[in-house]
């Protein structure tokens, strides 16, 4: 990718006491608070409706915020607008390009808006369109695409100006497996070359297994935000699925655990961490119960989610 | 910041957009003046005799030049502007560190442009039935241009309050044409009968074709210096409402 000058100790991101209310009197944000590191790949999570398109909306001037201040690299986003946009690249969660254009009339249109001079776009167009393997498809108009093709475009077009802050608002929504991953692998290598990326998906695996850092907005507060690891250590139940050798008619009862049924061959355990799977094996073992296999019943951090966003919800009813 | 880059991407995209759909943009006012001429000028002038002097023909050139250029003017910055809106490509200026004044400035310009490459292609074709003549090249195309800068930004806010496509027909169908038909095209206004007269003269496009007109033929029914001070007058009244919308973010911004 575009190698971007992120070598900054100030946050990529600061928002302070950010509020918006919508004319509908809808109250999307209720002040939040949040800094993202620069270099840092975070992950902004919520529930529909908590907030954080509104958030990102702002963050990128599509939204105007009812008060509150956003700060982007350390330029203010209303007093030093046009400094702070020039830091930002923005990935929308649905196409929003014009479908008559080319691929590469979109990406050299948005060079043109940054201000790019018309040499230096061709050449940036040329780059990001081969890292996405568009560059063979440039002259195709875009509404013949598919939607995994269209999706590259539009990150793309967000690079071209080699942004230090890139933003990812569920960019594989509703593609393939093998699309997905190649662009995960895309992102974190964005990452590496210095950009710092927000991403908000609903694929919590995906949040796990590529942010560093985390923050939950639901029902427009930040319900949680720290770093991924401390906040996968503080769960303290797994629950994995076990496909038993032979059939069972009763449901086990072993202290510590908490067994579910699904079938004749195979049943649901909840393991809390202290009681770990050792003694769970040599328990099953002893109730003379076979386990093939085992695996993850609910991704780690999907459970934590549900756990802190009923735990918000509960606490307002 | 060098914003003249963002300024002529824009420009360079709206030129590109009408002329990449030409037979939508500039054949029709091609083959609708040409009609205009033919039974307009041609069939019915013949038996109209003149007007202040000039061929029925003669009369009518300007006026229909002019009433293009409004039209199409109008047409292409409502149309493209909605479709920006619309389909939400609109996303990629507010994002980028464009302001606003260059958002307006570039579309405005692709209205112009069209506006005026379609009056040339009207006179041209004008050139087939009439005899063309400039009584003032100057008084011509600056008054052409205030008038394709005035309609560009009525186009402009049109499309930023519309809501839906029905939205960006009502004004062109039942405002604009009904203007330009009653705004002395085929007529002096000196022809209508009192009453009808001073209610004409409220008519703003009244005064741009009759300055249009002088500019070619030299012949008007108003002081000329009246149209140009009121176009300019509804020009920087339209560009700042026009700003004003835009910092305000109506139809565009959540």
């Amino acid at each position: 990718m575009l190698p971007s000058n992120a070598s900054s100790p100030i946050n990529a991101l600061s928002l302070r006491n950010l509020k918006k209310t919508y004319n509908n009197g809808m109250e999307a944000l209720k002040g939040i608070n949040l800094d993202v590191e620069a270099g840092d790949f975070f992950a902004l999570l919520g529930p529909n409706g908590a907030g954080k398109s509104t958030a990102i909306g702002i963050i990128s001037s599509l939204v105007n915020p009812s008060s509150g201040s956003v700060s982007i690299f350390g330029h203010d986003l209303i007093n030093e607008r046009a400094k702070a946009k020039s830091c930002i690249g923005l990935v929308p969660q649905e196409v929003n390009f014009n479908q008559f254009d080319t691929a590469k009339s979109i990406v050299m249109n948005q060079a043109g808006y940054y201000g790019i001079p018309r040499k230096l776009a061709l050449q940036r167009t040329e780059y990001c369109l081969k890292q996405m393997d568009l560059w063979d498809k440039r002259d195709i108009v875009s509404r013949r695409l598919s939607g995994g093709m269209k999706r590259r475009v539009m990150i793309a077009r967000a690079m071209v100006h080699a942004p230090k802050l890139l933003i990812l608002d569920e960019p594989t929504a509703g593609v393939d497996i093998e699309i997905r991953r190649s662009m995960w692998k895309l992102m974190q290598e964005v990452n590496q070359q210095g950009t710092t990326i927000i991403l908000t998906t609903h694929y919590l695996e995906e949040a796990e297994s590529l942010c560093r850092n985390i923050a939950i907005i639901d029902q427009g507060r930040i319900v949680e935000n720290s770093d991924m690891a401390s906040l996968l250590a503080r769960l303290n139940v797994d629950h994995f699925i076990l496909d038993l050798a032979q059939p069972i008619t009763t449901v086990p009862v072993i202290d510590g655990y908490h067994f579910e049924r699904v079938s004749d061959k195979i049943l649901n355990v909840a393991v809390p961490k202290e009681n770990g799977l050792n003694r769970l094996f040599n328990e099953l073992t002893a109730h003379n119960i076979q386990v093939i296999s085992l695996k993850n019943k609910t991704n780690r951090l999907e459970q934590l989610f549900m756990d802190l966003v009923d735990a918000k919800t509960e606490g307002n009813n | 910041m060098n914003y003249s880059i963002a300024f002529r991407t824009i420009v360079t995209k709206e030129i590109y957009r009408f002329i990449r759909i030409w037979p939508q943009t500039l054949l029709p006012p091609a083959i609708t003046t040409a009609l205009y001429f033919l039974i307009f000028g041609k069939l019915i002038g013949d038996r109209v005799g003149t007007i202040n002097g000039a061929s029925y023909m003669d009369y009518i050139v300007p006026g229909i030049i002019l009433m293009s250029v409004i039209s199409h003017s109008y047409a292409n910055v409502v149309s493209s502007f909605y479709s920006t809106k619309f389909q939400r490509n609109i996303e990629e200026l507010l994002v980028a560190p464009v302001p606003n004044w260059v958002i307006l400035g570039g579309y405005v310009s692709g209205g112009i442009i069209r506006g005026l490459l379609v009056g040339v292609v009207v006179a041209l074709i004008s050139m087939f039935f009439a005899d063309l003549t400039i009584n003032n090249a100057y008084i011509a195309i600056s008054i052409a241009i205030l008038t394709a800068t005035l309609f560009s930004l009525a186009g402009f806010i049109n499309a930023v309050l519309a809501e839906s496509f029905d939205d960006i027909s009502i004004i062109p169908n039942f405002v604009l044409t009904p203007l330009s038909y009653l705004g002395g095209v085929f007529y002096s206004v000196d022809m209508l009968p009192g009453i009808w007269q001073t209610i004409s003269m409220g008519n703003p496009i009244l005064y741009m074709i009759n300055a249009f007109r002088y500019g070619l033929i030299g012949i008007t029914d108003i002081d000329i210096r009246l149209a140009f001070a009121m176009t300019v007058g509804f020009i920087i009244i339209l560009t700042f409402f026009s700003l004003y919308l835009l910092y305000r973010g109506t139809g565009i911004k959540n």
